[in-house]
């Protein structure tokens, strides 16, 4: 009886959930990290062929090189689409973010074959372009790495553009009216008010782009025409087609393990709260 | 220091400031002295802040022209015409330490690194906060962040100092050591201080004159000796202190509460029966009820007044010639 009303009754209504989480998804997780250390024999050996293997090997640098290129291209082109919304009126912010809710909204497999509609061999671009009398051959713009990079940019750019609306719809007008009175000019005002004052922003959709590009599976595999191979179709590919699910579990657990660093890392330089909740005033 | 400014005289001819249809400054004229003391006072909605942000150059004039010192900046943006400015909520530069806040009018100027330090202790001893240069703003308390901002506004000499609101966020007490602490800093600089407020005591107690503005144009200007003792309208009469209305020989007249003095009934020029009476330290503040103007208000001197009266008493009131000044219609 006494033990009972020491209880805090929440816990009964949070108690089936948190027991859902832990059997759904902790024991998976645990799972997985058990199967890359005894799958196909017990031991280390699947994360030594990391290193040993020159595919893996391949396999991580082209997924780390093409996140990178994404993370970076986004978040330029998030800051100027926010830049552009920051200041226009607020109806046109309002137009502006609903195409950007709708992009967000179009499945990512529809959006992938839309740019092979529009990039492929017989896209709609090559075939403008030979019409015209531009070019004689079809440009390869999908079935490579550029197509990769164009699909994921485009998927992205929301992810980007929001936290960083949040940290420029955050300042202060007068802080910017104050550089000006003090004599700055536009771009100094920019460079040493603006765009510091925008960072946590930037961080946080960099993180964010960052970390959901980790991940992406369907944008390389159908863009990347098989020559693109990053790590989630890989591990698809060990799972369903190879059965080497040793090697698949150790790849995730890798995966998530750089996530977690990353996060962590990141921790000790800024309040992941603040960068995660869109930047501070 | 030196700040000793060589300009600062500014001319505000026929300004106008239309949002659609609505006129937030419906055309001033105004001659502000090189080194005074200029107060900007008025209720919200006034156009006191809209005209300080013209002359800052935040905003673009519909109408009218600023000189300054006789050369029109009116078309000039605001980065180049080199006012300083306070503004409301002092907006300092949060990413920036307290040192990097007061030198970046040097620093977005190229000048030298020796130079800007030096003129950024000279600063920061003119605002006392010497030994706070590494400190952030938001380390800092609304006292000290309200300094910094002056001392930032101050740094690169400008002939012109606008303030808006500076004291707004302080709260009382502390409001009135800084009314001292600017009074005295303006007298060391030198520079032109337009100051902008809806606080008539930081008006009355600061400034070498006072414009008094309502709905976009200017009410009254002077002194604020002058515009106490001889107001010219209802509205300047009651926004600066208080004051009674008379009607008399066809016109409005103000008296100050504390020019009228109790006499024994019978005497004096009206008659009246005590209302009520409220006590605030040094004064005591009378309603007194005449046949003739209605209830007035009446402020005695609590020591020299002579023992209270309780509500009910009949009593005479009596003021001199010159305590009544005649408004205009």
């Amino acid at each position: 009886m006494t033990r009972s009303s020491r209880l805090n009754p929440a816990w009964l209504l949070v108690a089936p959930l948190l027991l859902l989480v832990l059997v759904m998804f902790g024991g998976p997780l645990v799972n997985i990290l058990w199967l890359s250390l005894t799958d196909p024999e017990p031991g280390l050996g699947n994360y030594a062929a990391l290193i040993e293997k020159d595919s893996l090997r391949k396999l991580i640098w082209t997924t780390l090189r093409v996140c990178l290129i994404t993370t970076v291209l986004s978040v330029i082109l998030g800051y100027s689409i926010a830049y552009a919304m920051a200041n226009v009126a607020e109806a046109t912010r309002h137009r502006m973010m609903l195409f950007i809710l709708i992009s967000f909204w179009i499945s990512v497999l529809v959006r992938t074959f839309s740019w092979i509609m529009l990039l492929g061999r017989n896209g709609l671009l090559n075939n403008g372009l030979i019409e015209a009398g531009l070019i004689s051959q079809p440009i390869p713009f999908v079935r490579n790495e550029v197509g990769v990079l164009i699909g994921m940019v485009h998927y992205m750019i929301p992810y980007a553009v929001l936290p960083i609306l949040a940290a420029m719809q955050g300042i202060d007008r007068r802080v910017l009216q104050a550089s000006r009175n003090l004599g700055a000019r536009p771009a100094q005002t920019f460079w040493r008010v603006y765009l510091p004052l925008t960072k946590p922003g930037i961080i946080a959709g960099a993180l964010l782009v960052f970390i959901l590009s980790l991940g992406f599976y369907v944008t390389p595999a159908i863009l990347g025409g098989g020559k693109v191979l990053m790590v989630a179709e890989y591990i698809s590919v060990q799972i369903l087609v190879t059965l080497k699910w040793g090697t698949a579990a150790m790849l995730a657990v890798v995966m998530l393990a750089s996530v977690l660093a990353l996060l962590y890392i990141l921790s000790r330089f800024m309040k992941l709260s603040a960068a995660l909740g869109g930047g501070r005033t | 220091m030196s700040t000793v400014a060589a300009s600062g005289g500014l001319t505000l001819r026929g300004l106008v400031k239309r949002y659609g249809a609505v006129q937030a400054v419906a055309g001033i004229d105004l001659e502000i002295r090189r080194g005074e003391f200029l107060t900007l006072l008025g209720p919200s909605g006034s156009g006191k802040t809209t005209l300080l942000m013209m002359i800052a150059g935040f905003q673009d004039a519909t109408e009218g022209d600023i000189l300054l010192d006789g050369q029109p900046i009116t078309g000039t943006p605001a980065e180049k015409r080199n006012f300083g400015m306070v503004f409301q909520g002092y907006a300092l530069f949060p990413h920036m330490t307290v040192a990097d806040n007061i030198g970046y009018s040097l620093s977005v100027r190229g000048r030298p690194k020796a130079e800007i330090a030096g003129r950024v202790a000279e600063m920061l001893e003119l605002v006392q906060l010497t030994g706070k240069e590494r400190r952030l703003p938001s380390e800092l308390s609304g006292g000290q962040q309200q300094r910094v901002a002056l001392a930032r506004a101050l740094a690169f000499s400008p002939p012109v100092l606008l303030l808006d609101e500076p004291l707004g966020a302080l709260d009382r007490k502390l409001r009135v050591e800084v009314q001292e602490q600017l009074k005295d800093l303006h007298r060391r600089v030198g520079t032109t201080f337009i100051y902008v407020t809806h606080d008539q005591d930081e008006a009355l107690s600061m400034s070498d004159r006072v414009v008094i503005m309502r709905d976009g144009r200017i009410e009254q200007v002077g002194s604020p000796e002058e515009l106490y003792t001889r107001p010219r309208t209802e509205f300047a009469a009651s926004f600066l202190g208080k004051s009674n209305f008379l009607q008399r020989d066809g016109r409005r007249w103000s008296i100050r509460p504390e020019r009228i003095d109790l006499v024994a009934q019978g005497l004096g020029r009206v008659s009246g029966r005590v209302l009520s009476l409220n006590y605030f330290g040094p004064v005591l503040k009378y309603q007194i009820e005449t046949a003739e103007h209605g209830p007035l208000e009446v402020d005695v001197d609590a020591w020299r007044g002579g023992p209270a009266l309780q509500p009910g008493a009949q009593v005479g009131l009596d003021w001199k010639d010159d305590a009544a000044v005649p408004l205009d219609e």
